[in-house]
């Protein structure tokens, strides 16, 4: 069961037609796309902590990689359409979704926004066909949440830079053929494009995750590592840079969570009108249908907080406390959701023969990543009091 | 080469069908309308053709004013332009009907190649293509799974019970498209976008000299009532010994089914 059944989405208020043909159009790509070519075969890579790496050739040809973007062979969809695009694909998996996130958001943003023009027809059209792999190297093995305590440093010496330091919990790092490295150096904290293969430059990859196992998460280190002056991003300067990248990221992640919330609820569900338990499916027990009702009124309501965010990113008004709230809110329903819908799959929701189990590991890591549950609380409190709790 | 497509659409294969209160229509309530699978493949093959040889792609339907969607999805995927003949009582239309739009399509456009699917999932009739080809006076091959082009000349395959039968003839011809022909392609992201900047010319019937009343009292199929399929009662498991389990199967197959 759940494996390649048709997916019909969730919509109990007629969201779909809050949606453009356009809109719809990409979301159903997406979908066939996830239903037919990620869903086969995800449980095996999960199982065997591998990358599905076969897919990124294919996600890049229907465009999904930097496809919020204008130029360089990008699609140029709003945002909505980038959304759906997260959601559709974290209804597949985590770790995939995290690849598009990362490659879109965190790398080829950072390089369209701030990059030199060489460095844009460099990277950009590799990125975007997939030919080249990126990471964003801003999280440091002490500083998580802080980005402000960063430890990696970047000095000038004549026309070059030379950077010392290391990254920690990095999507892609061991498999990224360009890395986006946030540093810190006398005039701020600036960007650079440090390649695979740069003397000094090594990855290792982080062991023993029991969330994201079909993504690759790994440490930078960085020794001694000579840049030339070209490798720095002109463009970003200060923390606001690499942070306007996270917003970019969260708003993908606040879609692609209830993409996750979605997929387990249609398999609660159906799980639940199969299931015979004291004689009748156990969906005619009013505990289920609690369960159930809840789920489906936290996606509804979810769904247009999402739209409603994209709408206002589409008209350049959104701020990056709405998008925190979007990601926070997100990731709890999203939680919550795997964990009514793991329960009610009773044993089945332990094992991978179900999609539950699966999700249910992945949002612990997507609740933390890209700013934890509680640093979005506390961006969302100082909103509201005008009195910030950290910093 | 210029290839045209015809495109049909249809209620989603994955939708449940319920029939609507009038018992002639489908309850269209949350049903998703896609374009009709067999006619992806003769898509997908006319756009292979378009990458191989240069041309142009135009994609065709007969239908609603919605079934511009199905065209978009058609331009989504590749095609140049799009020409919808747009009447309401397409819906309720014989192949015959649909044969006369497409025609009168083709006679405007003068392709060198037509292709459809081998039927509009659904009615399952596989009529408008034969009958394109009849009334265009064109050769025509029916559900091929092999399509290959010479200098003026088609080779067709198509699965017959036992073989599979081999078809040459002259283009211009009218081509239907069986499953297995070719893998259909997903639109890409660009071309969606793309897609709404493209040429999607609506034409009336009338427009095209066809003849309203083909489409209503002169139509040749009266549609009288739609029915569900009676729901499928439970199997039986034939228990005991291989042999004796097997001498029951054949009984029953012979007394009850009565199929032997």
């Amino acid at each position: 069961m759940g494996l390649g059944d048709a997916f019909s989405g969730v919509d109990l208020v007629e969201v779909e037609g809050l949606l453009t043909e356009e809109e719809r159009m990409v979301r159903d790509t997406v979908r066939e796309f996830v239903t037919g070519e990620v869903l086969p075969g995800i449980e095996r890579h999960f199982r065997e902590g591998t990358f599905p790496l076969h897919l990124v050739r294919p996600m890049a040809d229907l465009g999904m990689l930097g496809a919020n973007l204008e130029g360089y062979g990008c699609a140029g969809l709003g945002n909505v359409a980038y959304g759906l695009i997260n959601q559709e694909i974290e209804r597949g998996d985590s770790g995939l979704r995290s690849f598009v996130s990362v490659q879109s958001s965190l790398v080829m943003y950072p390089i369209h926004a701030y990059g030199s023009e060489e460095q844009k027809d460099r990277w950009l059209p590799a990125l975007r066909a997939g030919e080249a792999i990126g990471c964003f190297g801003l999280t440091e093995p002490d500083h998580g949440s802080d980005p402000g305590g960063m430890e990696t440093r970047a000095v000038r010496r004549g026309d070059r830079w030379i950077l010392n330091g290391a990254k920690a919990w990095i999507t892609n790092g061991s498999i990224a053929d360009v890395a986006v490295v946030w540093a810190r150096t006398d005039e701020g904290v600036r960007g650079f494009l440090v390649e695979r293969g740069t003397p000094g430059f090594t990855t290792r990859n982080h062991e023993g995750k029991f969330s994201l196992r079909a993504s690759v998460t790994s440490e930078l280190a960085l020794q001694d590592v000579e840049l030339p002056a070209s490798a720095m991003l002109p463009g970003a300067a200060g923390l606001r840079a690499p942070l306007s990248c996270l917003t970019q990221a969260r708003y993908g992640i606040a879609w692609g969570t209830i993409g996750l919330a979605m997929a387990v609820f249609d398999e609660a569900l159906g799980y639940a009108k199969t299931r015979t338990q004291f004689g009748r499916p156990i969906a005619s027990f009013q505990l289920q249908q609690r369960k159930l009702t809840w789920m489906a009124t936290e996606i509804t309501k979810s769904q247009l907080l999402n739209l409603q965010v994209g709408r206002l990113k589409d008209a350049g008004k959104a701020t990056y406390v709405q998008v925190s709230m979007a990601k926070m809110n997100g990731c709890r329903v999203a939680r919550e959701c795997a964990r009514f819908a793991r329960e009610m799959l009773g044993a089945n929701g332990i094992s991978d023969e179900y999609q539950t189990g699966r999700h249910f590991c992945n949002v612990e890591a997507v609740l933390t990543y890209e700013g934890t549950d509680d640093i979005h609380t506390l961006i969302v409190g100082e909103s509201l009091t005008g009195l910030p709790a950290f910093s | 080469m210029k290839i045209l497509v015809g495109i049909k659409h249809v209620p989603d294969t994955e939708a449940r069908i319920k029939v609507a209160s009038d018992g002639l229509r489908v309850d269209e309530t949350g049903i998703k309308w896609i374009v009709s699978p067999f006619d992806e493949y003769a898509l997908e093959e006319a756009l292979r053709i378009r990458e191989a040889r240069g041309g142009e792609v135009v994609v065709v339907a007969a239908g609603r004013p919605e079934a511009q969607a199905s065209l978009r999805q058609g331009l989504a995927m590749g095609a140049d332009r799009a020409v919808l003949v747009e009447e309401e009582a397409y819906d309720r239309a014989d192949g015959l009907a649909r044969a006369r739009a497409l025609a009168a399509v083709a006679k405007a456009e003068s392709p060198e190649l037509i292709l459809l699917g081998k039927y509009g999932v659904g009615a399952d009739e596989g009529q408008t293509g034969p009958m394109l080809g009849e009334l265009l006076d064109l050769p025509h091959a029916a559900a091929v799974t092999s399509l290959a082009l010479g200098e003026g000349t088609f080779k067709a395959r198509r699965e017959i019970e036992g073989a599979t039968e081999v078809l040459e003839g002259s283009l211009p011809a009218v081509v239907t498209c069986e499953k297995g022909l070719n893998e259909p392609r997903y639109a890409s992201l660009k071309g969606i976008m793309a897609a709404k900047k493209k040429p999607l010319d609506v034409r009336k019937p009338e427009d095209l000299g066809l003849d309203p009343k083909d489409l209503r009292e002169g139509s040749r199929v009266v549609w009288e009532a739609l029915e569900s399929p009676p729901p499928r009662g439970a199997g039986k498991v034939l228990k005991g010994e291989a042999a004796d389990a097997a001498r029951d199967l054949a009984r029953l197959l012979r007394e009850e089914a009565k199929v032997i």
